[in-house]
């Protein structure tokens, strides 16, 4: 078991991220992960612990729930594993910006799928 | 962090491999308006629960001692999942209408599909906010009133479109949020909206 970490401590937020507080922004809530290598000995235990569950596609906020830590912290994490080649991202179309709102073929199979739930 | 129900070691099932597109719409609403239980209610895992923290690094450092303080502000939301097809799943998220979440709307929520506004008749207050965020944020929305057992009175839905003084653009839609079929329902009256959104843009340009 992972030992949780406390998220309501700043400090120790701090130490995770190794003092930093920029996030990588390229990576939405609903982006998905997947590993492209196992962990190795010696990595940062939240760095294992991110390539472990994203063996199948996982959502940057699934990860973060997974792994107890704030979306800032699993941004910056993300964005440590990305830079080394050990995951890739998969991101959603309507992210970019707010402009880029969502065309109808898109909610035409969103639809399908609710409808069939 | 996090409920009782997260402590819970069971494991979620995986997405398959070939998922590649993540979507999502936001539930805004009160606290204990059912935001929680539409998620629940419609969601292949057991909601999630997890949070966003807002440090200001460099905010108010202290003169005397040199040490940065630093302000955290924290928000915790929860979420669930609909895969749609193989390919693609819907995220759906649980939020609290309050002021310091809408501060990070943008960090959170930009490029949502839409959002549904949960109303409580007993608390219409608090859809005001809200409301008038999401329009501020240019994000469409329906209203979905949550029919609880002990409303006082039961106000029509066309009585509290008034009293929100929505415009006859936004759909509205009775619901149980414990009810499978009626979470589901809700979020097929705003895709289908968002769906006539598309087509009236798509017709234009
Ligand atoms: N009678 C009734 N109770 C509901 C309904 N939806 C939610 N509740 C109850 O209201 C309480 C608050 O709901 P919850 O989903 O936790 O609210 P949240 O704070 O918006 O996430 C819970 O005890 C629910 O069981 C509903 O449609 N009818
Ligand atoms: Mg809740």
């Amino acid at each position: 078991m992972r030992r949780p970490v406390d998220t309501g401590d700043p400090d120790r937020l701090y130490t995770v991220t190794g003092g930093r507080s920029r996030a990588d922004t390229t990576f939405d809530l609903v982006t998905l992960v997947v590993s492209e290598c196992e962990p190795a000995a010696g990595m940062q235990s939240e760095h294992v612990g991110i390539l472990e569950l994203c063996r199948h596609p996982t959502a940057v906020v699934e990860i973060a729930a997974e792994l107890r830590l704030p979306i800032t912290v699993v941004r910056i994490l993300l964005g440590d594993l990305l830079a080394a080649g050990k995951i890739t991202a998969r991101h959603p179309p309507t992210a970019r910006s707010a402009a880029s709102l969502p065309d109808t073929a898109l909610l035409k199979e969103v639809l399908h799928g609710l409808r069939s739930l | 962090m996090g409920s009782a129900a997260s402590e819970l070691p069971t494991r979620r099932a995986p997405l398959a491999d070939v998922a590649e597109t993540g979507l999502k719409i936001v539930i805004v609403g009160g606290f204990g308006v059912g935001k929680t239980t539409l998620v629940r209610s419609v969601s292949e895992i057991r909601p999630l629960n997890t949070e966003e923290v807002m440090t200001q690094a460099g905010v108010g450092v202290d003169e005397t001692t040199g040490v940065r303080a630093k302000t955290t502000t924290t928000v915790a939301f929860d979420f669930g999942r609909i895969s749609l097809n193989e390919r693609t799943v819907l995220y759906l998220f649980g939020a609290p209408g309050q002021e310091r979440f809408w501060f990070l709307w943008d960090r959170l929520f930009s490029g949502t599909l839409g959002a549904v506004v949960l109303v409580d008749t007993r608390r219409m207050d608090d859809s005001w906010y809200a409301i008038d965020r999401l329009e501020h944020h240019g994000t469409p929305f329906v209203v979905a009133v949550n029919r609880f057992d002990d409303e006082p009175v039961r106000h029509s839905l066309d009585e509290i479109r008034q009293a929100l003084a929505l415009g006859a653009h936004v759909p509205m839609v009775d619901c149980d949020a414990r009810v499978r079929a009626s979470g589901k329902h809700v979020l097929i009256t705003l895709v289908d909206h968002l769906y006539e959104l598309a087509l009236a843009r798509e017709a234009t340009s």
